[in-house]
This record gives C-alpha cells, structure tokens and sequence, in this order.
C-alpha cells in the first residue's frame, strides 16, 4: 500500500542525503588538511598543526548524530571537528593562518578553535586537560534541566592522564550527559599505545565507573554515527555518559613537524592502514547502494576542493589583529 | 553593626550571593553534609540542596575543570579547595583552561569562576600544608587575586568576586578563621584592586595582605611607643595591585617595609619593590625591605617554625632599619 511504503521512502531519502552530506564533509576535512599542510610547509601557518588526515570519519559520523545545541569540545587535532560543527572553511583557516578574520580572531591558532555560536566550545592544547571540561558542560546542562549532551573529543594518550579518570568518576557518580570519544589512532606522538599503557582496550577503563562503553570502527562513518546515537540517547534520556573508543589511524605524522613514519611505526603500517581510507569506503557504499555515481563523487570533490582554495585565499588576503589585540580579552568587563 | 567572624562573613557572603543569583553554586571537598573543612559552608546544604552546594571526591583537578565547564555554559561556580596546598593538583586547570578561555576563544568564552580557600601556613602543620601561593597565582595574566584580612573585606571581596565575570583567587588566611570584626549587614561589596589604609602613620609604610596585616599592626603599635608612626597599607588585591595607593603613601612616608608569608624569591613584595624603585625613587630615603617567610620548606618544630614566619619583632627591626634608628 502507498500509505504504508511512503514512510520509509522518506526515511531511505533521508538516509541517503545523510550518507551525502557525510561524504561531502570528510572530502571536506581531507582537502581542507591537504591544504593547510601546504600552506603550513609555505610558512603561511605556524607554530604546531595537527592534521586529521586519516581520521574524518570519527567527527563526521559522531557529529552526525547531534543536535545544534549541544556541546562539542575537543583536543588540539580539531580542524575536522570545527569544520563539521559548521564553523566555516575561511574561518578556520584565516584562525590557522593568525588572521582577524579567524573564528578566534587569529589569538587561538590551530589548536584552539572557538565558535560559541555553534556550540563548539574550543581545541584544547594540554592533552587530556578538557575533559574535565566536557564533564563541567554537561553539569552546567543537568543543572539547568536541559536535554543537551556533550561530546568531548580526545586522544588515547589522554587516558593515561588524571584527569580523565577523575571526570568519567565524577560524571558517572552526577549522571552527567556527556559522550567521552577516545579517538584511538594508537600512537600518542611517536609512542605507541601498548608502550604504555597497561590496558589497551580503552573501553575497558568504562567498568571502572560503571559506565556503558562501546568500541567503534572508527574508519566507518556509519558506525561512527551509529554508535555515537545510542550514547546520545543514554545521554539526553538517562543522563548517562558513555565511553566511545573509536578505533581510527593518523596517516600524518602527529603535528606538521613530525615524520610520517621512521623510528615508531612502518611506511608499510602506514600504506596498510591507508587501504581503510574512511572516504574511499563510504564512497564505495555510495556507489554500491546506488546514491552516487563516480562522477557525483568528483562533483562533491570538486565543490569542496572550491570551497577550501576560497578559504586559502580569504585567510591569505585577512588582515592581522590590530596590534591593540594584544592586550583585549586578558580580562572580561 | 554586627560583629562576625571571618568565616562567619564568607558564609554570609555565599549565602547572599546564591540567594541572589541561581547561576551561583557552590563545589569542593567536604563543603556540604560535612558543612565545609573550616565550616564556612555551615548551613548552606539545608537552604539551597545537593545540586547548588556539591560534594566532590578527592580529585581537584578534576572539579576545578568542571566548575570551569560550567562557567564557559554560563553558570558562576564557586570552587572550594580545602586548603591552597591540595589546588596545586588543579593548576592546570587554573592556568590553563581558566585564566585563558577569554584571550585564547577571542574573547567569545568569559569565566565567571571562583577558586577559594585557605592560603598561608597555620600551627605547625609542617611543609605541605603550611604554604603562601599567592606569587604562583598572581603572576598569571586572566587571573584576579585577592586576599582579604579582615572579616568586612572577607565578605565584601568574596561578593565581589562571585559577581566577576573574571577567574578571581580567593585566599583566606586559614589562622584568620576565627578573627572576629565588624561586617556590614546586607549589600556590602569591596572592589577588585583597591587596597586599604589600615592605620594611618606618616614615618613608614608598612605593606601587607592577608594574614600579615595583622602582624603589620602589632608592629605599628610596637613602633608607635617608639615614637615612630606607621602607614600600615593592606593590598587585599594582589592582582590587580593598587599601585596608586601603595604609591601614594610611600611619597607621603618615603620608606617602606613589604610583608608576606610566602617565600623571598620572586615574592609578591619583590612585584612592589620594582613598582616603588621604578614610579617612587626619588622619594625614596632608604632602600625598601622584605620580610618574607624564612626561604625553607616549613619546619614541624615550634620554635623552628616561629623563626620562619613574618612576626611583629621582625618587622619593627626592619621598619628601624628603614628609618636608620638601629
């Protein structure tokens, strides 16, 4: 009957644009990434710039699955995060480049990136040092009543910090909503995660705090995000946290001014992992379940391909603080 | 106007202030069944629940990140170390996420936070829990910190604090506790950055916060028998300093003696030093001194302790060394 099949035509059309929009964003981070390593070897980016390179379907799918007014904070490998939290490409790069234009006016740099519009609540530089952060959002949503949820982004490194185990504790003992994703890309810098630490399963550290945990493929969006809704859901109806550890691979070096691989991991280990390539698989599913041709594919690249060089130019022609600005936001009114 | 305790004034402060704003909560290590380590959070479980007066475990790291959390969603915590000794755990915290969400987001995140506690050395409670951190704390740009005296500044700096919009360091001096004073009922707010002339002299200045005030005064009144009248100048806020203050009256004294309970080396009285060489040399009559405590971890032994810390004796030396009277 048409009544009964009209549903889940609507939901297949949404799954599908989701799908799209999912591909378009990780095309989006890759080209942005590419470029900025670029304009990083041309000395137009300083300081330390971590790619994400490797990883897009770890924010592309988790982000997915949540509304505009929840929280989302992260690490200092957060490009990909703010871009898909709808920050725009210029305003991410011209923050890269240290530009006025740059969503934190050229004084936060590549490892901190803001945009309270949007809810995303900064990169953060001193691993593991926000999680805490991410619990204290999520207090401040139970405080109020509200239904939000926090996602808080961090590497695997940062579960061997303090910090992390006094905010999964804490947030268990409140029921705070937030989402803890550990992006497990299995080397903190050069050091490899079973060098040190005693469990490598992250997951496992959940039933320390009596806390759901999952482990995701972090080279697939869709589980990404699916994974990342049944944590949202503990979240905004229980208020309950959920540990995430989303198995994913760096194929840079851990900032701009590392090597790809040499004295801690394999070219080999490298090229291996790159046969997972998170865009090559969803593109693949795209074009299996019939959503995308190959030229539809090239015409989404092709778009954010646009879309990045106009945001090279844009932080490339952005003016630099005023040199007042040295001295503003120090201290509120 | 009623006569209150320190601890007495802070409590009525909270009180005032979370019945004034619903955004104000109050967090730390033993603040609510067990009414506060020091008792200064006597009562306010019962008046405003387990969700605006939060008991922590042990982890100050971690809940000062969290008040921090919820300062950047808006909220104005109130964090509670039980002494400055164990906020060393959250430094980072501090440091890091507080004092620069502002500078760092671009001005998009303010940080309405309070950290408070007890600062300073107590009785013999030998090298952990007997340190002054003000220099640590005070030397960080997005930082406030302040460190009343007096059971009136106590309460009126911690309103004040409460209502910042700023990260603001609360010191208590943890042997002031019990000090008792006269507190102003009701609204009564002291600004951010003003220090305050405790006693008026005209011979020497004597330059002081927190605890140390009231070692100042002891030795103001030692001086005075001596003939030697003494400007006893309480900074209360150490930053922002009050510059013009401490300016003003060593023009008028033209000498000057700096007191704290921390340590010599990079002091708060070192930071007034440079202010009053640099803006108030050629008032100067003699070179300006420091008595700090004793540059050593602090000692167990009474005597041994004693001999560490700022005292009356040692101040009136230093104030006749000023004046070239020894």
């Amino acid at each position: 009957m048409a009544t009964a099949t009209a549903p889940p035509q609507s939901a297949d059309l949404a799954r599908t644009d989701l799908h799209r929009q999912m591909l378009r964003q990780m095309l989006l981070i890759r080209r942005f990434e590419e470029r900025a390593a670029e304009a990083y070897a041309l000395g137009k980016i300083g300081g330390f710039c971590h790619l994400y390179i490797g990883q897009e379907a770890v924010a592309v799918g988790s982000m997915a699955a949540l509304r505009s007014d929840d929280y989302v904070i992260a690490s200092y490998r957060e490009h990909g995060q703010a871009l898909v939290r709808g920050i725009a490409a210029n305003a991410v790069m011209a923050e890269l480049f240290g530009k006025a234009t740059g969503c934190s006016r050229g004084k936060g740099g590549s490892m901190h990136l803001f945009d309270v519009e949007k809810r995303f609540m900064g990169g953060h530089g001193i691993v593991g040092g926000h999680i805490p952060l991410a619990a204290g959002l999520a207090f401040a949503v139970k405080y109020r009543g509200g239904d939000q949820v926090c996602l808080c982004f961090f590497g695997e490194a940062a579960v061997n910090i303090g910090a992390f185990h006094e905010s999964l504790n804490m947030s268990a003992v409140w029921k705070l909503p937030v989402i803890y994703l550990c992006e497990n890309n299995r080397y903190g810098m050069g050091t490899a995660f079973e060098r040190v630490a005693a469990i490598t399963d992250v997951a496992e550290h959940a039933c320390s705090y009596d806390m759901q945990a999952e482990t995701v493929n972090g080279m697939d969006a869709l589980a990404v995000y699916e994974a990342t809704q049944r944590a949202v859901q503990r979240a905004r109806q229980g208020g309950r946290p959920t540990l995430l550890e989303v198995r994913t691979y760096r194929f840079m070096g851990h900032s701009m001014s590392d090597p790809l691989h040499g004295v801690y991991r394999t070219k080999e280990e490298v090229e291996e992992q790159k046969k997972r390539d998170p865009i090559t698989q969803l593109a693949h599913k795209l074009k299996d379940d019939g959503v995308l041709s190959q030229e539809g594919v090239d015409a989404i690249d092709a778009e954010v391909r646009a879309e990045v060089d106009a945001a090279v130019r844009f932080a490339d022609e952005s003016p630099d603080p005023a040199p007042e600005e040295l001295y503003t936001h120090v201290l509120a009114d | 106007m009623p006569t209150l305790t320190y601890r007495d004034a802070l409590n009525q402060a909270l009180r005032e202030e979370m019945q004034r704003d619903s955004n104000v909560f109050l967090m730390g290590e033993e603040v609510g069944i067990y009414q506060g380590a020091y008792k200064v959070s006597r009562g306010l479980l019962e008046e405003f629940g387990p969700q605006r007066v939060v008991d922590t475990p042990i982890a100050e790291l971690g809940f000062a990140g969290i008040g921090i959390g919820a300062a950047m969603a808006g909220l104005r915590p109130v964090i509670e170390f039980m002494t400055w000794n164990f906020a060393v755990l959250a430094l980072d915290q501090i440091v890091n996420s507080a004092a620069k969400m502002l500078y760092m987001s671009g001005g998009q995140i303010p940080m309405p936070i309070v950290f408070r506690g007890p600062n300073g050395a107590a009785l013999q409670l030998s090298s952990q829990h007997s340190q002054a951190w003000e220099t640590w704390l005070a030397h960080i740009p997005g930082l406030k910190v302040v460190a009343p005296a007096t059971p009136a500044d106590a309460k009126g700096l911690l309103k004040s604090a409460i209502r910042d919009n700023n990260p603001v360091i609360v010191l208590e001096g943890e042997m002031l506790y019990n000090t008792k004073g006269e507190v102003p009922e009701g609204e009564y707010v002291v600004s951010i950055g003003k220090a305050d002339l405790k006693r008026e002299g005209g011979d020497v200045t004597l330059i002081c916060h927190s605890k140390t005030v009231t070692v100042a005064l002891k030795a103001a009144d030692t001086l005075q028998e001596q003939g030697v009248a003494a400007d006893v100048l309480d900074l209360r806020s150490l930053r922002p300093l009050d510059e013009a203050a401490i300016l003003a009256s060593v023009t008028k004294t033209n000498r000057a003696v700096v007191v704290e309970e921390g340590w010599p080396h990079c002091g708060v009285g070192a930071q007034v030093v440079d202010l009053i060489q640099r803006d108030a040399f050629d008032q100067l009559d003699a070179p300006v001194l420091r008595i700090t405590q004793a540059d050593t971890p602090m000692p167990y032994n009474k005597q041994l302790e004693r001999a560490a810390k700022p005292s009356p004796e040692k101040i009136v030396a230093a104030a006749r060394r000023v004046l070239y009277l020894e």
